[in-house]
């Protein structure tokens, strides 16, 4: 037995094209995925270069971030219209597989990637767009890359890439009822703070990860690029391999099985070292709430935002809290919202909007509120159907909508008005993200759902006999 | 991309830290299909308010900068999305140096292959640029072959891996450079196959 690796040493090892002393490593990529807005400019590039796509074989695009989730026929922002017709032309000249916005597997990246079985443990996968470290919840290693680097994948297949520290987030203990793998890993950031991951991979280990449905693991991989870290990661055991029996591109019968036993041994072994590792327990988290403008800036429900003098950056308090109309030492539950969105690759799941429809049946979304659902795919919005679900969203007064990113960046026509408060499941609440003067909420579906019922944000808990678990 | 030796400039201060680049450029602005036009957009928020007037105290809007072309601000600078509008819309606005204490990952990279020197230095060092860039006139000269920032009274080193300094001193195509190991890579494949 040689000395013990972890999940990133093994597949660092089996992607090296080339090392050279004094350069990064020449990495072999798998998977890259694409969407409209990243990928022009390297299209064009590779034009003007008179180069082709080494594999369009392993290159798959989707429309996305600028599809309109209401009435697909018309598209009214004529620049969106040619940046997705541009991606059109670009994927038929360079023989691309594009599921287009009419197209049955069309969704976000993030989304359809593991619904189509495409990402697989110990694969290499990039995308131009940081969200790609979600794919990481299987055990690849995956991170968002730059149009530059889009276009040197596409010529050439491979990254030069500085190998990566590691970082072990251990998480010990189990989540509560209603508390959720979103509420974990905003507590995680709100810990540990926004810059905490830079230069490093995180694996997230423990007892909770072990116990998170593969949607719960996406969830707090994806937002492993708001503590800084390009990836995060979670070694691939049973739940992983259960998942992705059965779907598309992956091997079936017994090739499943063989290809099932490659990825578990992918794991990382007993004993190997972390160049770093924190700590945190699941039982100590509870319901989370960003106030803020960054994702590290959230509170447990129950509390209030910081005191401005006892901060450790109070110049930064004071501006975030401005922005967001907020006191200081204001009671969470004591702000209202009047916009809610059930979306983005963070939270747009099959049984991200299951649990957001237990806690929503039977209720009414509460006056002066508007509540979106955006299914993460067109899959997810079919399956959601099948359920039922969209009936409970609409009978409380929800918005049921064709799949795309939509509010949680608010480049289509979904957009929060300025001074308007939205209860988010996104990923980011930076300053105008979902639209100009806008402020976001970041918090789990099911918080999300309990405040459109509320009209302002309550403990999910409340609702106790409609926690789905 | 431009090669770029060494850049003499007037330094902006900017005293934020986490600038993210949904404030760099925000997202309506990234429906272009080309890679220039950005610079009108860079910081748009911050340079104008929700009725498109400008906003008088954002540094950027006070004439005393307006040449200004290496950028002094806080930690984590870039942290969020991948979008490589943000350095090109610094790169087109006229920037040509960012100095700060630290980036975010795919930022520093992104900024790299388009020309722009991300600096790092420490803390206690950009603040004091910040605080006399906000009083005065300051003048910086980053020489990247030396690796030195100089001010009118001194030097201060810096590091950028020797890989990317190479390919910034000579304005080298990355995937030219690749395409030299083209062996390798179908060696790769056809092991893997
Ligand atoms: S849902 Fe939001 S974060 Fe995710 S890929 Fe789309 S825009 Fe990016």
């Amino acid at each position: 037995m040689g000395k013990p690796e972890t999940i990133v040493d093994k597949i660092w090892r089996n992607h090296m094209v080339h090392q050279e002393e004094g350069k990064p490593d020449l990495m072999y990529i798998d998977l890259h995925l694409i969407h409209e807005v990243t990928s022009p400019q390297a299209f064009e590039g590779l034009r003007l270069n008179n180069r082709s796509v080494r594999r369009p074989d392993l290159t798959y695009a989707t429309m996305d971030h600028n599809v309109p989730t209401k009435n697909r026929d018309v598209i009214e922002d004529e620049i969106s219209k040619k940046q997705m017709e541009t991606l059109r032309k670009n994927c038929k000249d360079f023989g691309i597989t594009l599921a287009d916005m009419f197209h049955p597997d069309q969704g976000i990246v993030h989304v359809i990637g593991p619904q189509l079985g495409l990402t697989q443990p110990g694969k290499t996968i990039v995308c131009g767009d940081s969200h790609t470290s979600t794919h990481g919840a299987f055990g690849a290693l995956a991170f968002g890359i730059g149009t530059s680097e889009v276009e040197h994948v596409l010529a050439t297949q491979t990254l030069w890439q500085k190998r990566p520290k590691t970082l072990n987030v251990h998480v010990e203990g189990d989540l509560g009822t209603g508390v959720t793998a979103k509420d974990l890993i905003l507590a995680i950031i709100s810990k540990f703070g926004v810059r905490f991951g830079t230069g490093y991979v995180i694996e997230y280990t423990g007892e909770a990860i072990r116990n998170l449905s593969m949607e719960g693991r996406m969830t707090v991989c994806n937002m492993s690029i708001e503590a800084g870290a390009r990836a995060g990661l979670i070694s691939p055991d049973k739940t992983t391999v259960e998942f992705l029996r059965d779907k598309p591109n992956v091997p079936q019968g017994e090739a499943f099985e063989a290809k099932a036993a490659e990825w578990l041994a992918l794991a990382t072994d007993e004993g190997a070292e972390y160049d770093e590792t924190v700590t945190i327990n699941a039982e100590d988290i509870e319901p989370q709430v960003s106030w803020g403008t960054n994702p590290g800036m959230c509170v447990p429900v129950n509390s209030e935002t910081p005191d401005i003098s006892e901060s450790e950056n109070p110049d930064e308090v004071a501006r975030a809290l401005e922005y967001m109309g907020l006191e200081e030492k204001q009671p969470i539950q004591s702000i209202d919202i009047d916009h809610v969105f059930i979306g983005s690759c963070t939270n747009s799941r099959i049984t991200d909007l299951r649990k957001a429809a237990s806690i929503v049946e039977g209720h009414q979304v509460s006056d002066g509120v508007r509540a979106i659902v955006v299914p993460g795919s067109f899959g997810t919005k079919l399956q959601a159907e099948k359920e039922g679900l969209d009936t409970i969203f609409k009978e409380a007064g929800f918005e049921w909508r064709e799949s795309g990113c939509s509010m949680c960046l608010a480049m289509n026509d979904d957009i929060v008005p300025p001074g308007g408060r939205c209860a988010s499941t996104s990923n980011r609440n930076f300053e105008g993200r979902q639209g100009n003067g806008a402020r976001t909420h970041l918090v789990s579906p099911e918080m999300a759902a309990a405040a459109a019922i509320e009209g302002h944000f309550v403990d999910v808990r409340k609702f106790a006999a409609n926690i789905y678990s | 991309m431009e090669a770029i030796q060494k850049h003499q400039g007037t330094a902006v201060p900017l005293n934020r830290s986490n600038v993210d680049t949904d404030q760099i450029i925000p997202k309506q602005f990234l429906k272009r299909i080309e890679r220039t036009g950005f610079g009108q957009f860079l910081f748009y928020n911050w340079r104008f308010d929700e009725d498109g007037n400008v906003r008088e105290d954002f540094v950027l809007n006070n004439s005393a900068y307006h040449d200004g072309t290496i950028l002094l601000a806080g930690e984590n600078f870039g942290c969020g999305s991948s979008r490589e509008h943000a350095p090109w819309a610094l790169l087109d606005y006229g920037f040509r140096v960012i100095i700060a204490p630290s980036f975010a990952d795919i930022f520093y990279n992104n900024a790299l292959k388009n020309g722009i020197i991300p600096v790092q230095m420490d803390e206690e060092q950009v603040q004091q640029w910040i605080k006399r860039a906000e009083k005065s006139e300051l003048e910086l000269t980053v020489d990247l072959q030396e690796q030195i920032v100089r001010d009118d009274e001194r030097e201060v080193p810096f590091d950028i891996p020797a890989y990317h300094r190479e390919n910034l001193l000579n304005g080298l195509d990355e995937i030219a450079l690749t395409l030299k190991h083209e062996a390798a890579i179908t060696a790769f494949e056809q092991a893997a196959e």
